[in-house]
């Protein structure tokens, strides 16, 4: 056991851990978040997906000593109590179903667009291909994606006066 | 049976709760929140946020009371208890929009609970696709009476008759004065209906009052947005496999390596020194390790050695093997043939004769987390907290297997991920309860994906003979179909000798479920015709992982694979056009039945065709020449009174032997559309899931356990293979679509039923070469491709 240091989603948790404990069991039964899911364990689905340094990244064999960066969960992702365009646009296109997947389809395709913001189809089939959902709602989340990617678009150009950048 | 049945308890803490302003938000909340330096604590139900949990009993809520259905609040505002679990089609918040129209209160004042055992009334929970069929109708009229009880109150209170006052949203006026009004808050809340429905089983639930026709329901029919999806999208959802109980151990099983295995030993050294290793539960042949924290009873789990030893015989064939297994073995229960005119004699007169084998191997529910459930055993009761779809079923199996008063156990169900029969033999929830009962504290348990997709329930393999004859003039006037349906021991809903922890302890019926063997589900209308379906058996049918349990409409997609290859096959040998064959023998026909199938069949065929812009011409089309083929295959059927047809246009890579399908468009009819959103979102998925169903999935085996065990191992459909376009068309074939007392029927598996049929058509359209065996995966399509020189 020893004390490992965690940010996520902006608060920092020192707790003492077993440092090959996969990530996964940390967030969801130390710090008590339910967005991580347990899917396969192997890193085969994705539902366990968080983001860290920008990457979307499978908690569930990823030992928590090699964590090298803040990490964000789908509960990280809102700010100011406003959803992520990519949460937003899950919404509009009515996505999920059982909705177990969500988080990881979420996570990964918000990633995907901090990279490519206007992917191509080609380029979302390819992006999101190792992020299964058995309910298949697929389709819908294509769709989102694309929608999402417009939303971001559009608010792209203001906040960057904003920022100066 | 002299089980107790009340107003549910929490009904009325619910007044008295509410009274004191604490209910925010209806729905079961597990309420997680971290303290201290990590432990967390969990409140179960909003109804008694800042109380402790009932202690129990759980006597069954009685449906016969109206106050077992409908809450209204002070604030004008209700709270709908359902006996139902949404399994993601958003059938909550399509109870939602019809009790808010019955009752005629707005949409968004209204709540609904579901799957309580102790809270909600048992109407099974989910499955067959009955929830807005069947199980909306005492909803419905209770929501009606209710409408119709609050009337009677204000017409004391206002002092004007019935007929003279006016509803809208959960305000009630008098017609000739509106300052004169009373919200249904002010009538009722804190207060009880005390009124009691008639019906003599929960189905016929009854007031005095009436539904309301068709036309006057203002939500039924919009495309609301799903009430379950934002906190699924914000992260706030809480998931049965959320649940955190103090004191609360981690579970997972032992399984045996291979199936019928006895268990010889069990060696707890090389865990018994592991970080929170806490104890080896084991009974028969069944084994868990129970550990504090999670990841180490994961370890403790792979680390425990166990010797076993295997059966004499072997369980079963391998996978390669099955179909000559089935064509061989004897059957163990045959239905009784459907026969229409003679058919022997047609066949001896036909002009030609063709026959064909379809083969459909076993295919895995694989949902995308293994089953889990968590047990509390507080008080001397035993609380489960599942996914479980059936949830009412797993109590009262539960209280079996456990050997408790039904009133001591209860079920509250959660959100999960896709069901579709699985949690109907819900494994996990037996095996959390048994174990949390035998080391007194909560256990939650959670299956490994290995043991998920090798263990879980499957769905039957079929293999279908079907033989046809054609006249001179191309017309079918013969038909016959054998089915055989490797199916015998078929796990029914949560039955406390056959769920797997039963089975591994030792229980064995005498007499084992027969099993089914479904014909084909169509309305042709051909002169002689012989229907049979059998059922036969794998050697070993206990304790293995090949149990046979419902996978989303149990035996829709194989048999609809058969029948409706096979009517291309006959359209092929006609050389018409498979549409236009089976409008042909459609339309052959003039009687129609009480649901206008054959009337509604046709529209919907009409309305594939046209979105599809379907060109007349028979298949396959001419051999294309470069590496990507093209082709178009339609398949339909019904399930129940709902009529689907599917049309694929595929691309088949010559190459590789890919088939994408590249365009669909599926053409449905389930009669009142009660949210067309939450409808078309549910075709979509279920035409996907009929997609993957085609071209990737298959349980594969040896002789002794099953090695589809992971997702490389097990492929599933994934973003690459959508279509780029999915067309849907809401069909109301219905001959009367304005009919007031327009019925709906079941939409959650009807969609899928077609499109093993349609990709093999639309692969065959292509290609000309007929795949007779699911899945259409690279490697078998690439040979049969090669074995017919394409």
């Amino acid at each position: 056991m020893s004390n490992i240091t965690l940010k996520v989603n902006g608060s920092t948790h020192t707790l003492d851990l077993e440092p090959a404990t996969p990530l996964l069991y940390i967030l969801r039964n130390d710090i008590g978040l339910q967005g991580p899911r347990f899917g396969c364990g192997l890193g085969q689905c994705g539902a366990c997906t968080v983001i860290i340094n920008g990457a979307a990244v499978r908690s569930c064999i990823l030992p928590v000593s090699a964590v090298k960066g803040e990490i964000t969960t789908l509960e990280g992702l809102s700010s100011n109590g406003r959803l992520h365009p990519v949460q937003q646009a899950w919404i509009d296109e009515q996505v999920p179903q059982c909705g177990f997947c969500q988080n990881g389809q979420i996570m990964t395709a918000k990633a995907m667009l901090d990279k490519i913001p206007h992917p191509t189809d080609a380029q979302i089939r390819e992006s999101m291909n190792a992020t299964l959902c058995r309910c298949m709602t697929y389709y819908r989340i294509q769709a989102a994606i694309k929608r999402a990617a417009q939303a971001m678009a559009q608010v792209r150009p203001a906040s960057g006066k904003e920022t100066g950048a | 049976m002299t089980t107790s049945t009340v107003i549910p308890k929490h009904v009325e803490e619910v007044l008295s709760t509410h009274r004191r302003g604490f209910l925010k938000s209806a729905g079961l909340l597990v309420v997680s929140f971290a303290t201290g330096g990590g432990a967390l604590v969990t409140e179960a139900a909003a109804q008694n946020s800042g109380a402790t949990q009932p202690a129990g009993p759980y006597p069954d809520p009685d449906f016969h009371q109206l106050d077992s259905w409908i809450v209204i609040h002070e604030n004008n505002t209700a709270t709908f208890y359902v006996g139902k679990t949404d399994l993601g089609q958003g059938t909550g918040t399509g109870f939602r929009q019809l009790m808010s129209d019955e009752l005629d209160i707005a949409f968004d004042q209204t709540t609904c609970i579901m799957g309580r055992t102790d809270i909600t009334v048992n109407q099974g929970g989910s499955g067959g696709s009955s929830a807005m069929e069947r199980d909306s109708w005492p909803m419905r009229r209770a929501a009606a009476e209710a409408r119709r009880v609050l009337l009677e109150m204000a017409s004391s209170r206002l002092g004007a008759p019935v007929d003279q006052l006016a509803v809208s949203n959960a305000v009630i006026t008098v017609k000739a004065d509106p300052s004169k009004r009373v919200t249904y808050g002010q009538l009722i809340a804190a207060k009880k209906f005390n009124v009691t429905l008639t019906g003599s089983n929960v189905n016929a639930v009854t007031g005095v009052a009436k539904v309301k026709p068709v036309q006057e329901l203002k939500y039924t029919g919009q495309p609301l947005q799903r009430d379950d999806i934002p906190a699924k999208v914000d992260g706030s959802q809480k998931w049965a496999v959320d649940v955190k109980l103090p004191g609360m151990v981690h579970a997972r099983n032992v399984k045996p390596p291979f199936a019928c295995a006895k268990l010889t030993g069990i060696d707890e050294s090389p865990v018994r020194n592991l970080p929170g290793f806490i104890k080896v539960v084991s009974k028969g042949n069944y084994v868990a390790v129970v550990c504090e924290r999670e990841e180490q009873a994961i370890r403790a789990a792979r680390e425990l050695k166990t010797t076993w030893e295997k059966p004499a015989t072997a369980a079963f064939p391998a996978s390669d093997d099955l179909f000559q297994y089935m064509r061989a073995a004897p059957p163990t229960s045959a239905s009784d043939p459907i026969v229409v005119g003679d058919p022997d004699a047609a066949f001896s007169a036909a002009s030609k004769v063709i026959e064909a084998e379809y083969e459909v191997p076993f295919q895995g529910h694989t949902a995308i987390a293994g089953a889990h459930a968590t047990a509390d055993p507080s008080n001397g009761q035993i609380t489960i907290y599942s996914n479980d779809m059936k949830a009412y079923g797993m109590r009262t199996g539960v209280a079996e297997f456990l050997g408790m008063p039904r009133e001591k156990v209860r079920v509250i169900w959660m959100q999960g991920p896709q069901c579709f029969g699985r949690t109907a033999a819900d494994d996990a929830g037996f095996e959390a309860a048994w174990i949390a009962r035998e080391i007194g504290r909560p256990v939650r348990m959670q299956w490994m994906r290995h043991e998920e997709t090798a263990w879980d329930t499957k769905g039957p393999a079929f293999l279908v003979k079907v033989r046809g004859g054609l006249d001179a003039g191309g017309h079918l006037v013969a038909y016959e179909y054998n089915a055989r349906s490797c199916d015998h021991n078929h796990v029914g809903y949560n039955e406390p000798d056959t769920v797997l922890i039963a089975q591994l302890m030792g229980s064995k019926r005498a007499k084992p479920n027969k099993g089914s063997s479904e014909t084909p589900s169509e309305v042709y209308a051909i002169p002689h015709r012989r229907m049979t379906g059998d059922v036969v058996s794998l050697p070993l049918v206990w304790e293995t992982p090949l149990r046979t349990g419902n996978l989303r409409d149990p035996n829709g997609p194989q048999s609809t694979f058969a029948a409706e290859s096979f009517i291309d096959e006959l359209a092929a040998a006609a050389k018409t056009d498979p549409l236009e064959f089976r409008m042909k023998i459609l339309t052959a026909a003039t009687t129609d039945d009480g649901g206008f199938r054959r009337a509604r069949s046709i529209a919907v065929l009409k309305a594939a065709a046209e979105a599809y812009g379907w060109d007349s011409r028979p298949s396959p089309k001419p051999l294309g020449k470069g590496n990507i083929l093209t082709g178009r295959g339609i398949a339909y059927t019904f399930r129940g009174q709902t009529v689907v047809a599917q049309i694929a246009e595929v691309e088949v890579n010559r190459q590789t032997g890919h088939v994408w399908a590249k365009r669909m468009v599926c053409a449905h009819d389930c009669g009142l559309i009660v949210n067309p959103e939450s409808l078309r979102r549910t075709l979509e998925c279920a035409t996907l899931h009929g997609l993957s169903r085609a071209i990737h999935e298959e349980v594969r085996f040896d002789t002794q356990k099953v090695t589809s065990v992971d997702w490389v191992s097990h492929p599933t459909l994934r973003h690459a293979d959508v279509p780029e376009r999915i067309d849907l068309v809401l069909v109301n074939g219905d001959p009367n679509p304005n009919r007031p007392d327009l019925r709906p029927y079941g939409a959650g598996e009807a969609a899928l039923k077609p499109m093993l049929a349609a990709i093999a058509n639309a692969i065959y359209d292509a290609t000309g070469v007929r795949i007779r065996r699911v899945p259409f995966r690279d490697a078998r399509v690439l040979a049969a491709l090669k074995a017919a020189s394409v």
